[in-house]
């Protein structure tokens, strides 16, 4: 308990949050090993990692730098399918399973990277709701693009269409690797819980270090007063770049982790359209602005809902809504905050300590 | 030579003249005093100081250097800060992070290294800490240095704004209407702080005021400014006797 009261308020915050993240996965890898968790779950367990991430890298555009995106899984569509394209590529040259992975998923957070530069440099320098429309269409541009795309590799190199297959020219040895609709079949099933969890808590580290370094003080008074940050000196468009690139590149690595977990990869409308990007926002929102934490537990809680309420069959998605407006009244309403601090469990702890001193 | 030097300084918005060969010459560690009815242009002088607007014409020079419609960033960092008539403070972050996005540019470490915790950022962290308490014990305001800048009380949120202003070092710290809003009583110890701050930090200052205590009580000298133009200018007790300047502003 020392060692906790020397750290300072935010440091301690931090040091909760990620325990708890370590406290769940052992929570559930007993369970796991131990063959007490159905089916239905243990097929959750890497999405909920997904999801966390998302949530998180999203926090950091929404809450922290205060630019509102709604197009975040189009960068988690783009490590996907970069991820996804670059095992398939390398299945035979790479032998090493987990090197292979590594690499994937680098290149994965790469590539989302570059992308949110993209998009940031031209539109971050507007002030307003622009970085909302952009993404908006930029997800949707993405998904419909690698809807309609075929790649195909020979020995004379890659082959690129976005008609159909027969006008890739290949030759007879050639393998189609991006077959439009039908996506990337094949992937290797190579996430599991454990690396979603070394992600996460990889994501995590970045995020609140960033939050808590000289660059993450800089995004954060961008987003409480520009005026005021440029008067002190702050490059707005280098910071404001640097934090929406950091939060696509974790998309990415969301992205690569998703698509190792599927056998065969499609840019469907339910994952990577619109409704995921708002799903992610939705978790932001709820999980509350520039709060991490908050973001994981709403991420875990609103992708389990559904699955467990599956057994009430046509009511489940009106249980599933009046379940997040109660979420959100308990977490943000002004009175039930002050119910909430009046009963906290921390007094009851407190109160007790004082007793026992005395 | 003055440390601050403004030529000829205009301005239009379309065909409103806001600002008209305004000239001003400050030299290093006086205490400045711009005054002036409603709308004569103060604040929009302010502004092209430091760089929000660009002049539509004149030069402004800072200790030898043209620093005429330069960005607000390349200002700061030759050395002009400034705080804000109605408070711009980043109210959802603590009073020491506050005073910490000021010294951004003074004490550095790359992001990198900021996230893997590096040696370079404690070691930086730690001073800059170190640094921030100074300042905020000089404004009386280290024992609040863990609150929100938004849960501090009006007196206090003016002096962290000053405090963040002088944390990057400036050579010219201009003051927007410092006592705005501020008691008898505030605005007393606001005039300590600012002779204070001019002493102990080897300061020059510039303020805007529309309280004549304050401005008679610390301004050497004075600029009155009416409609764009400039009205009066010299010390402050021979401009406020001025005869067109009580009748333009402190009434007949």
């Amino acid at each position: 308990m020392k060692f906790m009261k020397n750290m300072n308020k935010t440091t301690r915050q931090n040091m909760i949050t990620y325990a708890m993240v370590i406290l769940a996965y052992i929570i559930f890898q007993t369970l796991s090993v131990t063959g007490n968790l159905s089916s239905l779950m243990q097929g959750l367990l890497v999405p909920l990692c997904t999801y966390s991430i998302l949530a998180v890298s999203l926090n950091l555009t929404v809450g922290v730098l205060g630019e509102l995106s709604l197009g975040h899984a189009g960068f988690m569509c783009i490590g996907a399918f970069s991820s996804a394209f670059f095992t398939a590529c390398t299945k035979d040259i790479i032998t090493n399973d987990l090197l292979r992975f590594m690499i994937a998923f680098l290149i994965a957070a790469v590539c989302a990277g570059i992308f949110g530069i993209l998009i940031g440099i031209p539109v971050l320098r507007l002030q307003g709701d622009y970085l909302a429309i952009v993404t908006l269409a930029f997800g949707e541009i993405i998904k419909n693009i690698i809807n309609a795309m075929y790649v195909g590799l020979d020995e004379n190199g890659f082959h690129f269409s976005l008609k159909d297959s027969m006008s890739l020219n290949m030759t007879e040895n050639g393998r189609i690797i991006i077959k439009g609709a039908q996506g990337i079949t094949g992937t290797a099933r190579q996430s599991n819980f454990t690396i979603g969890i070394i992600l996460l808590l990889l994501t995590l580290v970045i995020v609140l270090n960033l939050m808590n370094s000289r660059s993450g003080r800089a995004i954060m008074s961008i987003r409480d007063n520009r005026i005021a940050a440029e008067s002190v000196g702050i490059d707005i468009t280098k910071y404001k770049i640097m934090a929406f690139a950091i939060s696509a590149s974790l998309a990415g690595l969301a992205g690569c982790l998703y698509a190792h977990n599927l056998s065969s990869l499609t840019a469907l409308p339910k994952n990577f359209g619109y409704n995921m990007s708002i799903m992610i926002l939705v978790y932001v929102v709820l999980g509350g602005m520039a709060n991490m934490r908050g973001s994981v537990i709403a991420a875990v809680v609103l992708t389990m809902i559904p699955e467990l309420l599956r057994e009430i069959g046509e009511y489940r998605m009106l249980i599933y809504a009046v379940i997040m407006i109660v979420m959100m009244i308990f977490n943000w309403s002004p009175k039930v905050k002050t119910w909430r601090e009046a009963h906290s469990l921390k007094d009851v702890f407190h109160k007790r300590n004082v007793k026992e001193a005395k | 030579m003055a440390l601050l030097e403004v030529k000829n300084l205009g301005i239009s918005f379309g065909g409103l003249r806001a600002v008209n060969e305004f000239c001003i010459k400050i030299e290093k560690g006086q205490l400045y005093g711009l005054i002036g009815p409603n709308g004569a242009g103060k604040t929009t002088i302010f502004n092209m100081l430091t760089g929000v607007y660009k002049p539509t014409d004149g030069i402004i020079t800072l200790d030898g250097q043209n620093i005429t419609g330069k960005k607000t960033i390349e200002i700061n960092k030759a050395g002009i800060a400034r705080t804000f008539q109605n408070i711009r403070l980043f109210k959802d972050l603590t009073v020491l992070d506050n005073v910490k996005v000021g010294l951004h540019n003074n004490y550095k470490y790359s992001t990198v290294e900021g996230i893997l915790r590096l040696p370079a950022y404690r070691r930086t962290e730690k001073v800059m800490n170190e640094r921030a308490m100074e300042l905020l014990e000089v404004f009386g305001i280290a024992e609040e240095a863990e609150q929100l800048a938004a849960n501090l009380p009006y007196g206090k949120q003016r002096k962290l704004e000053i405090a963040r202003a002088l944390a990057t070092d400036p050579k010219l710290l201009l003051l927007d209407e410092p006592a705005a809003g501020m008691n008898p009583n505030e605005t007393l110890e606001l005039m300590e702080t600012i002779r204070f701050v001019r002493d102990n930090f080897d300061m020059t200052i510039l303020l805007i005021e529309h309280d004549m205590k304050l401005v008679s009580g610390i301004c050497e000298e004075l600029t009155v400014l009416n409609f764009g133009q400039v009205l009066a200018q010299g010390e402050t007790s021979e401009v406020l006797n001025n005869p067109e300047v009580i009748k333009a502003y402190l009434g007949e």
